[in-house]
């Protein structure tokens, strides 16, 4: 770093006066840095402790709202390249009510990380309601990011499937109130399968460990649901605190990881898994009941099959949530009454094809196409829905230790 | 233009100090918005992702609630969890480094130098190097996946011929990510590597070849040396992103969980585990390890003034 120094005597004056300035120049950066300290301790100065308290409820005013969901799950239909949904356009002419409705959430996780700066000081998410999966809804009524909604004016609340209600952070689901409810199992393509394994379709959870299956087999990186069937082909009852132990969920884990190691387990994803069995990576995945369904329709035949094993599967929910920045709760109320009215339930299912948590819902869906009220994956009998199970809440250690144990399979070493 | 400004001053000492201190203070000012720019966009995170670096856990123990701390063993912590996942990092990054300044070589010699006498197929070819960044570095990882998927004809050829067991795929393995990092950094090579060889001057390889030297000796004592400017631009420019890459090698993509770099476990993390200290101690560590290496890298090449 010895260059002669220009001879143009200006640009040597310049230079001088900048080496002069260097103090300043690094004073300068310490004040940016001491800005920056200012910055970040102001970000997370509101930790978890204050309480947090609603934003004014400006409905009366205003009638509009926005709504934050997961990609296929609302009814759509498409003219000349513009999306439109007739349930919510349903809800418009019934109550005036404009909704601005988002695909916003593509994995638990990653909204989060999302909002929850927001969510923790209580601010404005940019949605007055938002539909998170039930173990995050958990984690946010505990935080208290939510809400409360008021029952008066959700009079159909009282169709609430009761399978959905006691859950352990929202007993009278004053908080959270279920969209739609998602099952586990699965989703094998049908003549690959018989090709690789010399069988119609998988009879349990075992059979995804088949050598013939080797490097074919995808799970689903929804830690609940994938470690949640092995356990519950380990004989865990996975709703129960007794029974789902550390140990039992580190056993789990332990397989898991074996059979990734050893290449029988070759795809671990989200939302997405469903490129991997249309471009047929995959053979056999465990997956959601409902994309079954959509999977079979672009492909035009009965394709793949969906089969929930004998030993048990997971069930869940996407939830309604208000967060504590959202200034529409009650026009919320009203949306979340409007699709617990039966027939608008039914219209929903025909399209979304999950579990429909609505009490009624199947007879308005007998009215549309009988066949669609007799599917076991939308309309589950109380015999199917013994075989399905909630996984129980966890405390935040040990969401924490399972949560990294999880995560620690899926990057390897 | 500074040799104007002199000569209109005229010889007068005062006369000349004016202007000069008024140019100075422009000088600063025009800085200003540079260094705001920096300031607000590049310190205050680095303090912030520092600082989050060093914190505890706060004691509620629920996921994702960490407290201001001094917790230097943080970074040991991460050291010791995730030193495969740091070396693979490296060792990738060499890797598709190498493999791309060997590709690229080549390519940009034959464009800079061989066909300087044909500047339509110069522009050509300079034009189809470019070319992949007008479709999305997502889209173009993505199409990889799909040709090499479990049933495609590249693979089920290669277990045909025996080079692949029947039981054994492309996407997931390490082949398959030095390929895709490759392929997706070879541009960046490239380019600096075509700006130095334009200017070879040809007339130094005749001198060379007339006084007894064979091609490949010309290569090593004079085409070589002078190309080495755009040699480091261009190992540099694709040796620090690709340390940090975490698409490649992510399972949605060429990767599987055998392949993970550190980029994916901060991905990791950060939004799945919450564990927002590690994260940003992984990501201190990831920037001052590249930095150590490129410093040791710039001073072993003399070529300080490159910087």
């Amino acid at each position: 770093m010895t260059k002669p120094l220009p001879q143009d005597p200006m640009m040597l004056e310049l230079i001088k006066q900048a080496r002069r300035h260097q103090m300043t120049r690094r004073a300068a950066l310490a004040g940016a840095g001491a800005t920056a300290a200012a910055v970040a301790l102001a970000a997370c100065a509101p930790g978890g402790d204050t309480q947090l308290t609603p934003a004014t409820d400006v409905s009366d005013s205003e009638k509009t709202l926005v709504w934050h969901n997961w990609s296929l799950y609302m009814d759509e239909v498409e003219t000349d390249g513009a999306v439109t949904y007739p349930t919510l356009e349903k809800f418009t002419a019934e109550t005036g009510i404009e909704v601005e409705y988002k695909i916003e959430i593509e994995d638990n996780d990653t909204y989060y990380g999302k909002v929850k700066d927001q969510l923790a000081q209580g601010a404005d998410i940019g949605a007055d309601v938002a539909c998170p999966t039930e173990w995050m809804a958990a984690r946010w009524v505990n935080n208290g990011y939510v809400q409360k909604m008021d029952a008066a004016n959700i009079p159909n609340k009282k169709n609430i499937a009761p399978a959905y209600m006691g859950a352990a952070f929202d007993p009278e689901r004053d908080y959270t109130v279920p969209y739609q409810g998602i099952l586990a199992g699965i989703t094998y393509n049908k003549a690959a399968f018989k090709e690789a394994t010399g069988k119609d379709a998988p009879a349990s959870l075992e059979d995804l460990w088949d050598p013939s299956l080797k490097g074919r087999v995808g799970v689903l990186s929804e830690m609940r649901d994938t470690i949640g069937l092995i356990l519950l082909a380990n004989g865990i009852d996975i709703a129960d605190a007794n029974s789902l132990t550390e140990d039992a969920f580190m056993n789990a884990i332990d397989f898991f990881a074996g059979k990734v190691s050893e290449g029988q387990i070759a795809r671990i994803k989200g939302n997405s898994y469903s490129e991997d069995l249309e471009n047929g990576d995959t053979i056999a995945a465990i997956a959601w009941s409902g994309d079954t369904v959509q999977l079979n329709l672009s492909a035009g035949t009965e394709k793949y099959g969906f089969f929930i094993p004998d030993s048990g599967t997971t069930i869940s929910a996407d939830l309604f949530t208000v967060p504590m920045g959202a200034t529409h709760k009650k026009n919320v109320e009203e949306l979340i009454n409007f699709y617990y009215d039966p027939a608008n339930a039914a219209m929903l299912a025909a399209w979304v094809n999950y579990v429909t948590p609505v009490v009624g819902a199947k007879e308005e869906a007998m009215k549309i196409d009988p066949a669609l009220a007799e599917n076991q994956l939308i309309f589950p009998s109380e015999d199917f829905l013994k075989n399905a199970h909630g996984f129980r809440s966890l405390t935040g250690k040990e969401e924490l230790s399972f949560t990294k144990a999880f995560q620690e399979v899926l990057l390897g070493a | 233009m500074a040799f104007a400004a002199f000569g209109h001053s005229g010889g007068s000492k005062s006369d000349f100090k004016t202007p000069r201190k008024t140019s100075v203070k422009v000088a600063m000012a025009l800085l200003i918005p540079g260094m705001l720019y920096l300031g607000l966009f590049f310190i205050t995170p680095l303090v912030s992702l520092v600082v989050t670096s060093l914190e505890v856990p706060d004691g509620s123990g629920e996921i994702g609630r960490y407290a201001y701390g001094f917790e230097i063993s943080n970074y040991w912590t991460v050291i010791e969890t995730y030193w495969p996942h740091i070396a693979r990092s490296f060792f990738y990054a060499l890797m598709a480094t190498i493999l791309g300044l060997l590709i690229s070589y080549p390519l940009a010699y034959f464009i800079g130098v061989k066909a300087r006498r044909w500047p339509i197929l110069q522009g050509l070819m300079l034009t189809l190097v470019i070319a992949p960044f007008f479709i999305s570095f997502l889209l173009r990882t993505f199409a990889w996946k799909q040709m090499f998927a479990n049933e495609s004809l590249i693979v089920t050829t290669l277990q045909s011929w025996g080079v692949l067991a029947p039981d054994q795929y492309l996407v997931g393995t390490d082949f398959m990510v030095i390929f895709g990092l490759t392929y997706n950094f070879i541009p960046f090579m490239t380019l600096p590597l075509y700006t130095s060889l334009e200017r070879l001057d040809i007339r130094l390889l005749e001198a060379g070849s007339d006084l007894y030297a064979n091609p490949a000796k010309v290569f090593a004592r004079v085409t070589l040396p002078l190309s080495m400017p755009g040699i480091i631009s261009g190992t540099l420019m694709t040796f620090i992103p690709i340390a940090g890459d975490y698409v490649n090698a992510s399972s949605q993509f060429l990767g599987s969980s055998e392949t993970a770099m550190i980029g994916n476990v901060v991905e990791a993390n950060f939004l799945r585990i919450n564990d927002y200290p590690s994260a940003s101690a992984l990501s201190v560590l990831l920037m001052a390890a590249i930095l150590a290496l490129v410093t040791f890298y710039v001073r072993r090449s003399g070529t300080e003034d490159l910087l």
